[in-house]
């Protein structure tokens, strides 16, 4: 035991002496949560706007008012027809395009259905999803304001098909998958990489040949990234829940429990990237592209999944931080409980077992 | 050579890859304090067998004894009785000099008072005292590499494995190690070391030469040269190599 506090005192030096593991261990979280936090949720700001009135009364000016009023929208053109929208978006001078029919208010007023289309470039998709959001959201809020105290409600039909969110849908998301990310990179990236380093300074061999067992030399390597991982998920949660008011709804000790599985998962990941590269370089790249490029990419974490090609999605299911995305969430935003969430979490202890069989299989090997 | 104390006894040591054999049937005996060199090119073999030696790696078969015990089944007790040092250089250069020395001497176990003052007299007689908070990486080469072995044979082992300790170094600190080679043999412990400098080769009280897997030679540096009518151990290695070139 003696030993193995030695060790881990060790560990502690290379990490709280080596600045770029600092930087990433601690800068990253941070960085990358109010980078997230603020530039994509306040992303939509002023998005460019251009407007068909084929109406022109008092309740299409007061509705585009409103509109540019709330910030998010910026109102940069006002078409005669749709015809030029197309080249319009195009040439990007605007994202979105609110067209109101012919007799708007008289419907409006007459309780009819007034309705208006909205036209939106959908070369962002998500960006695309959220301003409709938004948009109808603004105008749900004028419906609902107009008709106050009246008898016969007037209803404005928008013609985008997407159900209303509470718009709020996004900003949440990205809790969830900053904390897989960082968990990640932190756990199965700087695991792999220390190991790696033992290896290629010639270090590794003077610890094999030591009376430390390889078991011990293993957890020495991962015990202070577990604590400091751990570390990392109180801090992204506590930064969501004070800076952002993203809520943990359901059971914060289920949803720390889940966290350390996740990390244990990562951690064995790690183990299994260090025996199969020599060097840090090499620990490095696959760590790059064969976790950190799915996690961002393939988890839904920023792309929606079920946007994605029949075949990234079923990719997708081999990335642990897609379940890990979906447990969280649910724990976090729904507030459910374990029995919502067992089939996931026993697909991360499959993984982690798995990487476990699969590292000792290859460190055997090595030492044959 | 002052002990007929066998303290490595190899019979018919045996190495497979495969089809390949990296060892074969080698035997020989080292005793104690003895410097023992161990020579050959690069590929016939020595580190498999030093690594077989140190419980690293498993014979495919043959009897192995190291400070007496024997490889396959007394492993732990095994490392817990040998030094090792290896080619690449093997002290951490993020951590100081001392917690270099406690970090090593801890993982076998020495208590932290023994650790201070076996430090601290080891840090007069290097001449490193006022290095003694400084990281590895800011100290020249020869002095890590002096270091380095005098952490691998800080918890007194029997035996220390050296794995061509002195490559890149430069002749005059070369010559220093290994007075610090020749202090640790007179102490009683026995080193095995290998090497591709022919002149250090001659510093060795016995020296064995491997060729393809076998040992070809195994005698005093004196007496290998007599018997290949060699006068320096540059030509007995050249001598023997050649033999390799023949076969293929």
């Amino acid at each position: 035991m003696k030993r193995f506090i030695g060790f881990l005192k060790k560990e502690f030096y290379h990490i709280f002496r080596d600045k770029r593991s600092m930087l990433i261990l601690f800068g990253m979280p941070i960085v990358q949560l109010l980078l997230f936090g603020f530039v994509i949720t306040n992303d939509l700001k002023d998005v460019k706007m251009a407007v068909v009135d084929h109406s022109k009364d008092e309740y299409t000016s007061e509705i585009i008012n409103k509109i540019t009023s709330s910030g998010y929208f910026k109102l940069v053109k006002s078409l005669d027809g749709i015809a030029q929208v197309d080249e319009l978006f195009r040439k990007g001078e605007t994202k979105l395009v609110l067209v109101f029919e012919p007799d708007f208010g008289k419907n409006f007023i007459k309780g009819s259905k007034a309705s208006v289309q909205i036209l939106t470039d959908a070369s962002e998709p998500n960006m695309a999803s959220l301003e409709v959001n938004y948009l109808q959201g603004i105008l749900q809020n004028y419906n609902l304001e107009i008709n106050r105290g009246k008898i016969v409600p007037s209803q404005i039909s928008t013609q985008t098909r997407m159900y209303f969110n509470p718009n709020m849908e996004s900003v949440y998301m990205f809790v969830p998958g900053i904390m897989a990310t960082i968990l990640m990179l932190v756990s199965a990236m700087m695991t792999s990489i220390s190991i790696a380093r033992e290896k290629e300074m010639g270090t590794m061999e003077i610890l094999l040949v030591s009376p430390l067992r390889p078991l011990q030399i293993i957890l020495g390597k991962v015990t202070p990234y577990l604590f400091l991982s751990f570390i990392n998920a109180l801090v992204i949660v506590g930064m969501g829940y004070f800076v952002f008011g993203v809520p943990v709804l359901g059971s914060f000790a289920l949803l720390m429990a889940e966290s350390l599985l996740f990390i244990l998962m990562a951690l064995s990941l790690g183990i299994f990237i260090s025996t199969v590269s020599d060097s840090q370089q090499v620990a490095m790249m696959l760590s790059m592209f064969a976790l950190m490029l799915p996690t961002i990419l393939l988890s839904g974490f920023i792309f929606p999944l079920r946007n994605m090609p029949v075949p990234l999605q079923i990719i997708s299911h081999i990335i642990p931080p897609r379940w890990f995305i979906i447990i969280i969430k649910n724990i976090m935003l729904k507030g459910s409980g374990f029995e919502f969430v067992w089939k996931e979490t026993l697909i991360l202890i499959g993984m982690t077992a798995g990487f476990i069989g699969l590292s000792v299989k290859k460190f055997k090997i090595r030492l044959e | 050579m002052n002990s007929d104390k066998k303290v490595i006894s190899v019979r018919n040591l045996t190495k497979k890859f495969g089809s390949f054999t990296a060892n074969d049937d080698l035997s020989f005996d080292v005793y104690q304090g003895e410097i023992f060199g161990f020579l050959g090119a690069n590929g016939a073999g020595k580190t498999t067998a030093m690594k077989i030696l140190c419980g690293l790696s498993y014979p495919t078969s043959g009897e192995i004894m190291v400070a007496g015990l024997d490889v396959y089944k007394q492993r732990e007790e095994l490392k817990r009785n040998i030094g090792y040092m290896s080619q690449k250089f093997s002290l951490y250069e993020d951590l100081t000099v001392f917690e270099n020395i406690r970090f090593y001497a801890g993982i076998y176990g020495m208590s932290l008072k023994d650790i201070k003052l076996k430090s601290d007299d080891l840090l007069k007689k290097l001449d490193l005292v006022h290095a003694r908070n400084k990281r590895i990486g800011e100290l020249p080469l020869g002095w890590k590499q002096k270091l380095a072995f005098s952490v691998a044979i800080f918890h007194n082992p029997e035996i220390v494995f050296l794995d061509e300790p002195t490559g890149g170094v430069d002749p005059v600190t070369r010559r220093q190690f290994w007075d610090l080679i020749y202090e640790a043999s007179r102490n009683g412990i026995t080193v095995f070391v290998t090497t591709h400098y022919m002149d250090e080769a001659e510093y060795c009280n016995r020296v064995s030469i491997m060729v393809d897997g076998r040992i070809e030679a195994l005698d005093t540096p004196e007496g290998l040269k007599n018997k290949f009518d060699a006068k320096d151990m540059d030509e007995v290695f050249l001598r023997l190599a050649r033999k390799s070139n023949y076969k293929e």
